[in-house]
């Protein structure tokens, strides 16, 4: 039977098991949205800003490691979703990013919400398409899923004519698809993971470096199984934690611009360093002249080639995916005769632990202001550790990165190689629709929160019940704190003045709103929020204005250059 | 690579978002319609050029890359030169011309139009070797190369 463009996209939607589709209507795709409404295989959800429609599918995605699947509009609809796909192409998420586009025959004559949309997104998507033809639609979209969630996984934009949706033809979807330019290595090769396991055997001072890859692969119980049976230490990325259980002795912490003293300096001096999924990039070892020491041997396991020996060079290089070549690595590890230097293991951990005495995530408990930092830990202690926490950018990101212990992957979901502010709430939303029962929480800052603040209005509508963790200091805190650090003080336009009544606010849109301005009543109102099972409870903590990250290495520094506290 | 809308532009986009010089990029359809081959030649060092090689592999157009300069490898490019022909620069010119094994290709009674292939080196030791004002037009093809005897880029 012959079929529109429009119900070819939604059945091709269907076709892959698509849950929720996150979209916002206009001109361009009325036909798409008019099978939509005709069809029960998946569900929509109206969002208030084309970003927010990308975050949320982003969300979605980092939350179960499924495609994620946003649909906007030409124009306006496809620029706004811009922003929200150059997030998922930093941190390799995988999204299909459907767009409506001008008929085929306006295309170029600069008619009414047209825009390039293969062009503008060209740098910042794994790949992306226009489809001319409706009789190329189904295996486009086919290729679309397929190029998204293998490899290293990203964003794929098709870019639809508003004829094209029109347009019939016999419609089958194929089962599978190859493409004689585009296929990902999976396995490592045999020979390297040799003779990365001999070093990894012969290591004197070893530590694992482990990032998003971990998470991405799905590799978090390989890579708890190889540091077990090595008893080697661990840090991780902000992109990578919950990959290793962060309540582990073995886990030093989060290691790069704010990470711990301890990882950062065990980064430094080992011997023998192997990066798992991580990229080496200017927030993890800043500089690379800085990073360099003499006598440290790297194998670095990546499936994407372009990540290895980019800023960093490395002696072991393994291409393939991370689940698989860990896998490898502890077979050969079990049935090896030999075993890591006990001894000098127990040595290095001595250092390790001296490190770690420095005790570098130390606050001052005793303030009379609401501290960031202690937020976050009883954040931590009345969602048991089990909740999903989603993030903007800032202060409070860091904070949450560090004193929410993540035990499990997915868990920790925020924009790391983008950096975007106004992704907590968004990414929020998919995060709950993907998982209706679990806790999930929005750390965010009175800055970050009001780049997507309208998505209240999308929580009332499907009755989400996120919990909002506004840690409100009145400054954009991390910009504050560059001032502070490196600009003489001179507050150049980082403080939010004529904030909102954030509790009003939020009443207004049918929430429920806290104001939180004293320590003792912290755990208390995190408590009765997350009590509220069925509510959308909005917290806005009045926290210590000239509260600072730490540690922090300073852009352009190398690991063992930090400033503690 | 792929014989796509598109596809040239994936390429150009990647070398200016990285910061990769292009000094010369070429680009045609090959025997196979359903394929374009490409010849670019840039400069890096041997990190810059394992970069430059990596990145394009993984762009999803692109089919196969090869380092034509690390081994045996054949370049050439066209190009065309119009130069002043009047007086004793006729004569001149007609004789560079032979010397460096090009063809005249269009005569008019002030002007020659000279055709020259070579590698890129050739092509400037030519432009090189002309009085700089009697070079009225120069257009240059950019190189294409293969690989020399069996070593071949096929698909």
């Amino acid at each position: 039977m012959e079929l529109t463009g429009a119900e070819i996209v939604v059945r091709c939607l269907a076709e892959e098991g698509t849950e929720f589709v996150f979209g916002y209507p206009g001109g361009a795709v009325l036909n798409i949205y008019d099978e939509v409404f005709k069809q029960n295989k998946f569900k929509h959800v109206l969002v208030r800003h084309e970003q927010a429609a990308v975050h949320a599918a982003d969300g979605y995605a980092r939350a179960t490691g499924r495609t994620g699947v946003a649909l906007v509009t030409s124009g306006p609809g496809a620029t706004n979703a811009v922003t929200g796909i150059a997030t998922a192409y930093m941190d390799s998420i995988p999204l299909v990013v459907i767009s409506g586009q001008v008929p085929t025959a306006a295309i170029g004559m600069d008619a009414f919400q047209e825009v390039d949309m293969v062009g503008i997104t060209r740098p910042c998507v794994k790949h992306n398409f226009l489809v001319k033809d409706v009789r190329d639609l189904a295996e486009t979209i086919k290729k679309a899923f397929y190029l998204a969630s293998t490899g290293r996984p990203g964003p794929v934009v098709v870019d639809i004519p508003k004829d094209v949706t029109q347009h019939k033809t016999e419609f089958t979807y194929p089962k599978k698809v190859t493409m004689r330019s585009y296929n990902p290595v999976i396995k490592g090769h045999p020979g390297q993971i040799k003779r990365a396991v001999q070093m990894i055997l012969d290591a004197k001072r070893p530590m694992l470096y482990t990032g998003g890859g971990v998470v991405l692969s799905n590799a978090a119980e390989e890579l708890t199984q190889l540091t077990r049976q090595l008893g080697f230490p661990i840090t991780s990325t902000l992109m990578g934690l919950g990959g290793y259980p962060a309540s582990d002795p073995l886990f030093t912490g989060m290691l790069g611009m704010h990470g711990t003293y301890e990882a950062n300096m065990a980064m430094q001096h080992c011997d023998v360093l192997i990066a798992i999924g991580a990229r080496f990039d200017d927030r993890v070892i800043g500089n690379p002249e800085h990073f360099f020491q003499d006598g440290r041997r790297i194998i670095h396991i990546d499936i994407d080639p372009t990540s290895i020996a980019k800023r960093v060079k490395v002696d072991v290089p393994i291409v393939g995916n991370v689940k698989d070549v860990l896998a490898e690595m502890n077979k050969l590890i079990q049935v090896s005769k030999e075993k890591p230097d006990q001894a000098a293991l127990k040595t290095w951990w001595t250092q390790i632990e001296l490190w770690r005495s420095q005790d570098c995530m130390k606050y001052d408990r005793d303030s009379s202001l609401i501290k960031p930092q202690y937020v976050i830990e009883k954040l931590h202690q009345v969602t048991r550790g089990d909740a999903y926490v989603t993030s903007d950018v800032g202060q409070h990101q860091m904070w949450a990165a560090q004193y929410y212990k993540f035990d499990q992957p997915r868990r920790w979901i925020n924009s790391g190689g983008l950096g975007t502010m106004g992704f907590g709430l968004p990414a929020a939303m998919g995060v709950q629709f993907a998982h209706p029962e679990a806790m999930v929480a929005c750390v965010t800052g009175e800055g970050s929160i009001q780049m997507n603040i309208q998505e209240l209005s999308t929580c009332k509508q499907f009755n989400l019940p996120l919990k909002i963790i506004l840690l409100n200091n009145r400054y954009l805190g991390m910009v504050r704190q560059w001032q502070e650090f490196f600009y003489g003080n001179r507050y150049a336009e980082s403080y939010m003045d004529a904030l909102p009544d954030f509790a009003k606010l939020a009443e207004s849109y049918g929430h429920v709103g806290m104001k939180i301005e004293k320590p003792e009543d912290v755990e208390g109102a995190l408590k009765e929020a997350f009590d509220m099972k069925d509510r959308l409870v909005f917290m806005n903590f009045i926290t210590d204005q000239k509260e600072n990250v730490f540690p922090m290495i300073p852009a352009g520094k190398g690991l063992s250059e930090m400033i503690l506290v | 690579m792929e014989n796509e809308a598109g596809a040239l532009s994936r390429v150009a986009g990647l070398f200016s978002a990285r910061g990769y010089n292009i000094e010369s990029l070429t680009v045609a359809p090959t025997e196979d319609a359903t394929l374009s081959r490409m010849t670019i030649v840039t400069r890096g060092s041997d990190d810059v050029i394992e970069q430059i090689t990596k990145q394009l592999n993984k762009l999803i157009d692109v089919v196969k890359v090869v380092d034509l300069s690390e081994a045996g490898h054949i370049e050439r490019e066209l190009m065309l030169v119009k130069v002043r022909a009047e007086g004793e620069l006729r004569e001149e010119m007609k004789r560079m011309s032979d010397i460096f094994r090009g063809r005249i290709v269009d005569v008019t009674d002030k002007t020659y139009t000279i055709e020259l292939t070579g590698a890129g080196y050739k092509l400037d030791a030519f432009l090189e070797a002309l009085d700089k004002d009697a070079i009225l037009e120069t257009v240059r093809s950019g190189a294409s190369g293969i690989g020399r005897g069996d070593r071949m880029l096929k698909v």
